[in-house]
């Protein structure tokens, strides 16, 4: 039963995505709000995935990549990242700091739900 | 003398019988030959026919096989076309649902609050992330003045974005209209942005009376052309928006109302005290 993580500031889009994630047999969402709320629930909770915006307020995603990359607790977690921001800089950027995937927005849901389901399946 | 004569002839007819038993014994044994040379041939021909049967025989079971295999393939013909034509319904109801649930959230989103600016703020997220603009802005009517005013803007300064007289150029003419306006090259302003000219325009309209407009400037880079859900958002807006920023307006105003009155009040009932 996989856990995911929602890190979005965005009520709108938290609910979209979580509510496309709960479509996923057996997964749990846990919503955060930023980049530090989601550090919280990473101490909380055994996360198995994070999705996470760029732009958020208090701690922004591409910060909360880099810490969660420097934990060796969750340096192996996969996480996705889902950003108004299309320039290939940018997706260089998140991939190179230890972002798995980047997606922008708006997103297909069908394509998010392919990209977190080929991430849960494959054994860490 | 006379009695070996007699001898004689008896051995004669001894030996004669006995040719003639020779002879005969040949006989049957020529004829036994002749006869279990038949028995091998009939036991041949019947067993060669019953070979033929079995393979009459064969032949008709191949040919039944070959039928069931022939409908067989037929069936599984259909069952593939059908499996298609599942997979291809499957891949559009998911695509529904996808959609639905994009207009479900919005909708849920905007009549989730009764405060102006949170109804105002829920409007530009869904403009920003489930429509993929970039520079826009959310223009209301002002009755006294007949003027759309900014009230909300991203991607661009609220400043930088003119009021616009109802039933002018291309925003106040939606207005005016209750019209829907999609310029026919969307990517055309990418670059040169004109607060005049903007390359969608929303009415936000309860029944036929407009209230409002969003105007959108610019898309996100990766937004290459308006999708069918995105047009299905534009008309949730128009409807949705529209009942969601009126009413919160209401709401604030008669809050606003209901505390001046209530001070009064107050203020009423501290007097004789004096």
């Amino acid at each position: 039963m996989p856990n995911i993580l929602v890190v979005e500031d965005s009520p709108t889009m938290r609910q979209l995505i979580s509510f496309a994630m709960k479509r996923i047999s057996g997964s749990k969402v846990i919503e955060a709000t930023d980049g530090v709320d989601a550090l919280k629930k990473l101490s909380s909770e055994k996360i198995d995935l994070i999705l996470a915006d760029i732009n958020m307020p208090v701690m922004d995603g591409l910060k909360l990549v880099s810490l969660a990359r420097g934990n060796p607790s969750y340096k192996d977690i996969p996480i996705i990242m889902i950003t108004t921001e299309g320039a290939e800089e940018d997706r260089k950027r998140a991939l190179a700091i230890g972002a798995n995937a980047y997606l922008t927005k708006p997103i297909q849901t069908q394509e998010l739900i392919r990209l977190v389901n080929g991430f849960i399946s494959t054994p860490r | 003398m006379e009695r070996e004569t007699s001898i004689g002839k008896k051995a004669d007819e001894f030996l004669q019988m006995f040719k003639k038993g020779e002879e005969f014994t040949q006989e049957l044994l020529k004829e036994n030959e002749r006869l279990r040379f038949k028995v091998a041939q009939l036991e041949e021909a019947i067993e060669r026919s019953g070979d033929e049967a079995k393979i009459r025989l064969y032949e008709e079971r191949i040919k039944i096989t070959e039928g069931e295999l022939n409908s067989l393939k037929e069936r599984f013909k259909q069952v593939e076309e059908e499996n298609k034509d599942f997979a291809t319904k499957y891949v559009e109801v998911e695509e529904e649902n996808n959609n639905l649930a994009n207009l479900y959230v919005a909708s849920y989103q905007l009549h989730s609050t009764l405060d102006f600016n949170e109804v105002l703020r829920i409007v530009l997220e869904i403009v920003i992330n489930l429509i993929g603009a970039e520079k826009f802005a959310v223009l209301l009517i002002e009755e006294k003045t007949n003027e759309l005013i900014p009230v909300g803007t991203e991607g661009v300064a609220i400043s930088e974005v003119p009021k616009v007289r109802f039933g002018e150029g291309i925003i106040g003419t939606a207005a005016k209209e209750g019209e829907s306006y999609f310029a026919e090259n969307i990517h055309a302003a990418r670059g040169a942005i004109s607060m005049e000219n903007p390359i969608v325009c929303i009415p936000l309209k309860i029944k036929e009376h407009v209230i409002g407009v969003i105007a959108i400037y610019s898309l996100l880079l990766q937004k290459e052309k308006f999708s069918n859900v995105d047009y299905e958002l534009f008309n949730l807006l128009a409807g949705h928006a529209a009942t969601a920023i009126f009413s919160s307006r209401l709401y604030t105003q008669s809050e606003r109302k209901l505390t001046t009155i209530q001070s009064f009040l107050d203020m009423l009932k501290e007097k004789p005290r004096r």
